[in-house]
């Protein structure tokens, strides 16, 4: 069966202002599957935000040079125009990050920006827009849509913020969601429960993701494979478990801990809490 | 409630104590005179003592950011009272407070955004010492170059600009910029939520180095119990801007009191136990 998505040689070069170059990216090849979930992990500066947001088509001529192949259901990603890309961002390709406080407008009200995403990709009268934004908030677990709705960003949690935003990310039913970090900012309880919400939505709709995250717990929770980056080249791929288990390169280790520190091993067990 | 873990019974004293501590920001609704007031953090009561490290859990909006900028003087708190080794800081004059802050330093999560991307490794580090009009330029220079192989930094690196070292190695130039001044209590907020496990693990130590080496006070300010249970010897749970429990690392983790205490550590499960659910 095709891949829904499938990176070839892909390459990522950015220009410095001293004209000197940034290499980024370099030569990585990987696949996701319809409905799979694949982990990138990585030191900070390895390359997986560039990825991202070359998978987006964020990247301007002017800002770096972009090689190479990226298919997303058959269809070239790179040979496309902006208008094209407009269209698949958000509706076939969709992003959450980090901090959603960022993401979403001060100013609106919360059921209000779900709603602009709807319009920006179905010539759909405000009304429906609006009430198609009440489901895809229904969706992702709030139980009062009407108070969260009506709610502007500053009066909900930051659990509550990420939930939004993922609402948005889904509301065009995107066949490849990347998430960048989705639980960085959250507690524990809000991180297990965004996770929790992400992996009920995924077997539900089918939906691919690339995980873009640097907690090995984050990727055990949903991750089918894995890609660990060092120095914007690939080191190793493969089932998380596998990677878990038997890593073969230094940065896998590093990345999932697995030479866990003595005194947490023997200091903190938190099965028997509570 | 909150009068701390009965352990500490430093005859000196804290090093730092906060009573009843609040902070209310006033907003004003868009595109209209109607103020609105919400408060960050209410009627917080802490105590930090020499050499020990007090981490502050809870999510994120709970009011733990607002808590670190009020207690490094970078805000004013609505009310309460702040004490560094015994002095009221909030009745401080200008130039008083201008040699408290030297006591009291601050490292942020995000070091990009943190450190000035046009000055070098060298001249971010010294800065304070040349706020503080401390030295000539050769001597904050040399103490500079110390200061970073105290960090575990190369001194050939310190013509580099912060945007060519690696995220870890910026948090090193943040700290070294900390310490540049002899704090002796250092304010950490979220400072390792941006690095991968290694670097965590790595600054820890840092950190555990020195804290041993110079009796440095820390506020790790975090979400992540993990980071915070290798390090601290006290922990205050924040929830909805109060704390909702303070007690001795040790204590909390074994057998945490409230329930959101109870919520939080339950989920912050290992690899293992994950995956072996994910299996079942």
């Amino acid at each position: 069966m095709q891949p829904l998505i499938s990176v070839n040689n892909l390459s990522v070069t950015y220009r410095r202002a001293d004209a000197s170059q940034h290499h980024a990216v370099h030569n990585v090849n990987f696949e996701i599957g319809e409905g799979e979930v694949l982990g990138l992990m990585g030191e900070s500066g390895c390359g997986k935000t560039s990825i991202a947001l070359a998978l987006l088509g964020l990247l301007s001529p002017e800002q770096a040079h972009v090689s190479g192949s990226i298919e997303f259901r058959g269809e070239e990603l790179l040979s496309k125009d902006r208008r094209a890309l407009r269209a698949i961002r958000g509706a076939g390709i969709s992003l959450v990050f980090q901090e959603p406080q960022l993401a979403l407008s001060p100013v609106m009200k919360i059921r209000d920006q779900v709603a602009e995403v709807i319009r920006a990709h179905n010539d759909r009268k405000w009304d429906c827009c609006r009430a198609d934004a009440e489901l895809a908030l229904a969706r992702v677990g709030f139980a009062d849509v009407r108070r969260i709705s009506s709610a502007y960003p500053h009066q909900l949690s930051g659990g509550q913020l990420q939930r939004v935003v993922l609402a948005q990310a889904l509301a065009c039913n995107p066949a490849l969601l990347i998430a960048d970090e989705p639980a960085a900012s959250l507690d524990a309880r809000s991180q297990s429960e965004i996770l929790a919400l992400l992996r009920e939505l995924q077997r539900e709709l089918r939906i691919s993701i690339l995980l873009i995250s640097h907690t090995p717990e984050v990727q055990a929770s949903l991750a089918d494979r894995l890609m660990v980056m060092e120095h914007g080249r690939i080191v190793e791929q493969g089932s998380f478990e596998q990677l878990y288990r038997n890593p073969v390169h230094a940065c896998t280790r590093a990345m999932l801990r697995t030479t866990a520190p003595a005194r947490v091993a023997e200091e903190m067990d938190f099965e028997t809490v509570t | 409630m909150n009068s701390g873990p009965q352990s500490n019974c430093n005859p000196c004293g804290p090093l730092l104590r906060v009573s009843g501590l609040g902070k209310e920001y006033v907003l004003r609704r868009p595109f209209s005179r109607k103020k609105v007031a919400v408060s960050a953090f209410q009627d917080v009561s802490l105590a930090i003592f020499p050499g020990k490290t007090l981490a502050v859990v809870g999510e994120s909006g709970a009011g733990k950011s607002s808590l670190a900028r009020c207690i490094a003087l970078l805000e004013r708190p609505t009310t309460g009272g702040i004490e560094l080794a015994g002095q009221n800081l909030l009745t401080l004059s200008e130039k008083e407070l201008s040699r408290a802050r030297r006591k009291v330093q601050m490292i942020f999560q995000d070091s990009a955004s943190a450190l000035n991307p046009r000055l070098t490794a060298n001249e971010i580090i010294a800065e304070p010492l040349l706020i503080q009009g401390e030295g000539t330029k050769s001597q904050r220079r040399e103490r500079a170059l110390q200061l970073m192989e105290q960090v575990g930094l190369n001194r050939a690196s310190e013509r580099k600009r912060p945007l060519e070292f690696s995220g870890g190695q910026r948090q090193r130039i943040a700290i070294a910029r900390a310490l540049a001044l002899g704090p002796q209590l250092l304010i950490l907020d979220e400072a390792l939520s941006n690095l991968d496990a290694a670097n965590q693990e790595l600054i820890l130590k840092l950190l555990a180095e020195l804290q041993a080496a110079q009796a440095l006070s820390f506020l790790h300010i975090s979400h992540d119990l993990r980071a915070v249970s290798e390090f601290a010897d006290e922990v205050a749970v924040m929830y909805q801007g109060r704390i909702v429990e303070w007690r001795s690392a040790r204590d909390l983790f074994a057998s945490p009191e409230h329930s959101y205490t109870r919520e939080l550590l339950a989920s912050a499960r290992s690899v293992d136990s994950i995956l072996l659910e994910r299996s079942a």
